[in-house]
């Protein structure tokens, strides 16, 4: 028989120091534990997405971005806060290098806010950081994205997308005012701040 | 072997010499989009073409000749016989070497500030374009010579298994060529003709959809090395045995076949792709955190074994006993360390609801600096060390220094990447040159975005700290080092199944989650009308950074 070493720790570990059954059981155990777990994480993942109204824009509408000016939901007399029927408003934008047309947006708080944004030119993002607002903007589609501000209040809303050099001064604002502080305002009108 | 060990070298010194003017740019940028005053804090255009160039840099250059290096090494090594192929290989590194060069000096140059994921309808220089083809295309090389080694090898050793790092380097293979296909198709039939001129409007959705098919599939393909790591040299470095061979096979085998039809979660919030696939890609992206999971199972498992024969007791006396002082062990310790961290942020991201509270903000950049830089890129720098005396017949040089390096590098992801997290759930948009602090919104990040700074300088040092071991050690005293040695399982596996010992059926299995997962997403492209646009190009004129106000 060889001579051993002396130091144990120059001796090498042998084959089977934990048995193969023991190696299996110990395994088993683990792929069922990873299982609960995978599935509890599956579970919040569809009980968030079909309860908390965080829709991501998924609606696939395509528009031209070379007509937009002429002719369609996004030429420029369209665009801005417009009053529904049922008492929402829906917010058209359309982002350029480098800002978002109107500049500022004026909404209602505490009402159903449905944006509706197309691009002029480039990828843009838009994001309102104090919401559940966050939507690429992909020249050719229109995002949809819905939300409701609690409180009223001046908020930015920054491109955040690389859209070329300007990237970092394409930031427009959103002014929330109190619902019963709204401007009236008939169907047909569309508001901005982007004057004042 | 000599050879072999030459080509290693050639592929580990090119990734790590593009990335350490990388690590350079990175701090600059962190500098630049802080409230402290930055050189060239007035060229926001500079800002772009820099992290055009990080991005490139890390994501292509740095991963791609780690993975081919380390590949030829494992080949080399594990199988125990030089490579076939060794001509074929060079060609691969001189065309991924000629295409890296081009798409630098492009970029230098201001013409392809468009960054590494491209974003069409944006156009940069054909060159730029040109310089990327040639490296992922060339990489294609290494990935067939991974595939015939292989191969070779079963045939000349009938029934026996292969060893588990050439195994999982050659799923590494697989992975990079699938994954790939999508960023490939990207360059061939859209951007580089419209960038010649050959085209007019070109299709920017469909575009994002192509790369989204690499997005994710290349993470994993960054990865794979730490992971090969994992199984095959940390528990021989610890001293003790891997503690289930097939566990390794398997959890290579769910990475190949998870992170492939997953990467539509990259484009949740997209308006050019319906709820349905959205829900499903990311539903399926929950299942790639099995091999994690199984290896984080397995690791621990063979390192509670050398820990226990190192004279560890009691439940958690051998997680003292293992021998921290091998820069592979101290590496995979706070490696798995930032895996955990940021694993938890990135379910957030692939979570089809809970993204649109972080989608594109710096949390986003906080997770993958984490994931990859923190721990995969830490593992680089352990296979390096590790290997280094190997290829070179050099013993490493002042391991004490090498500890300092990694334990820096960690400390410094982890000031960077706290803070990101932090600002990115206020709101702190990605990919910006300057912010105005003045803003109310915006002042209360201030402070966070200085820590930041300083632990990107941290990283900076431990970079160059890497350096300098690894040059040290490459001209030190010639003496005669020992091979490199894989770990063996605890029951070495005699013969397995023909599944777990190759990859045809896997590859059927990719093929057929891919078309179920992207068939529709990008075939409804085809029938869409009028979404194409006219390309925007990226100019290298500066706008103000007073544009902000």
């Amino acid at each position: 028989m060889a001579e051993q070493p002396s130091n144990p720790l120059q001796r090498p570990l042998p084959s089977g120091v934990v048995p193969e059954t023991v190696v299996v059981r110990t395994e088993e155990r683990w792929v069922a534990i990873m299982g609960s777990m995978l599935g509890i994480m599956m579970v919040i993942i569809v009980i968030t997405g079909v309860t908390s109204a965080l829709h991501p824009p998924s609606n696939v509408e395509v528009v031209d971005p070379q007509t937009l000016h002429l002719n369609g939901e996004f030429v420029e007399s369209n665009l801005g806060t417009a009053f529904e029927p049922d008492g929402s408003v829906t917010v058209r934008l359309i982002a350029v290098q480098f800002d978002f047309v109107p500049h500022c947006v004026r909404v209602p708080a505490d009402t159903p806010v449905r944006f509706r944004l197309t691009s002029a030119d480039v990828v843009h993002g838009f994001l309102l950081p104090i919401t559940n607002v966050n939507t690429m903007v992909v020249p050719g589609f229109v995002a949809e994205v819905r939300t409701r501000f609690k409180h009223a209040g001046e908020y930015e809303m920054p491109c955040h997308e690389f859209c070329g050099m300007g990237h970092h001064g394409m930031v427009s604002h959103v002014s929330v005012v109190p619902k019963d502080q709204f401007p009236e305002q008939r169907l047909l009108e569309r508001t901005s701040c982007a004057a004042e | 072997m000599q050879q072999s060990n030459r080509l290693a070298q050639a592929h580990l010194w090119v990734a790590f010499g593009f990335f350490i003017p990388a690590m350079l740019l990175g701090a600059w940028q962190m500098w630049m989009r802080s409230p402290l005053p930055a050189p060239l804090h007035n060229h926001p255009d500079l800002y772009y073409a820099s992290v055009t160039m990080h991005g490139t840099i890390m994501a292509y250059v740095l991963t791609t000749f780690f993975a081919m290096g380390f590949g030829y090494a494992v080949a080399a090594t594990s199988l125990g016989r030089p490579i076939r192929g060794k001509t074929a290989a060079w060609i691969g590194f001189w065309i991924c070497l000629l295409g890296t060069l081009m798409a630098a000096v492009t970029v230098l140059s201001g013409k392809a500030s468009v960054l590494y994921t491209f974003y069409p309808p944006l156009l940069g220089s054909p060159w730029y374009y040109l310089g990327a083809l040639l490296l992922i295309g060339g990489s294609m090389i290494w990935v067939v010579l991974m595939s015939l080694n292989m191969i070779a090898w079963k045939r000349d050793n009938p029934g026996q298994p292969v060893p588990l790092a050439m195994f999982a380097t050659t799923a590494t293979a697989y992975l990079w060529a699938w994954a790939a296909t999508g960023v490939l198709l990207e360059l061939i039939c859209i951007l580089i003709p419209r960038a010649f001129g050959w085209t007019d409007l070109i299709d920017a959705a469909l575009g994002r959809t192509l790369f989204s098919v690499t997005l994710h599939g290349i993470v994993y393909f960054w990865l794979m090395p730490a992971y090969i790591a994992f199984y095959t040299l940390l528990p021989q470095a610890a001293g003790g045995r891997l503690y289930s061979d097939t566990m390794g096979r398997l959890t290579f085998i769910m990475f190949l076949v998870f992170s492939l039809p997953v990467g539509l979660h990259h484009l949740l919030a997209d308006p050019e792709h319906g709820s349905g696939f959205k829900f499903l890609q990311s539903f399926l992206t929950s299942l790639v955190v099995l091999p994690t999971l199984v290896t984080v199972f397995s690791i621990s498992a063979s390192l509670e074994i050398a820990g226990r024969h190192r004279g560890g007791r009691g439940l958690l006396g051998w997680v003292r006993a293992l021998p921290w002082d091998q820069p592979m062990v101290l590496a995979a310790g706070l490696s798995l360390v930032m895996l955990g961290l940021g694993g938890f942020g990135g379910i957030i991201n692939m979570s089809y609801a809970m993204n649109s509270m972080i989608h594109n903000t710096s949390w986003v950049t906080a997770h993958f600096h984490l994931i990859f830089g923190g721990a995969v890129v830490i593992m680089y720098f352990a296979i390096a060390y590790e290997l280094w005396p190997r290829i070179n017949g050099k013993p490493l040089r002042s391991p004490q220094l090498a500890r300092w390096q990694l334990w820096l590098w960690f400390w410094g992801m982890i000031i960077v990447t706290i803070p990101w997290h932090v600002t990115g759930l206020m709101g702190q948009p990605r990919r910006i040159a300057t912010f105005d602090y003045h803003i109310s919104t915006v002042a209360p990040m201030a402070p966070l975005v200085i820590v930041s700074v300083i632990g990107g300088f941290i990283l900076l040092l431990s970079a160059l700290l890497m350096l300098v071991i690894l040059l040290r050690s490459q001209i030190g005293e010639r003496t005669l080092a020992e091979p490199l040695r894989y770990a063996l399982a605890v029951n070495p596996p005699r013969q397995v199944p023909a599944p777990l010992n190759g990859f045809a059926m896997w590859n059927a299995i990719v093929a057929v989650l891919m078309l179920a997962a992207y068939g529709y997403p990008i075939g409804q492209f085809f029938f869409l009308k009028s979404h194409r646009v006219p390309a925007v190009e990226v100019t290298s004129q500066s706008v103000s950074t007073e544009l902000r106000r």
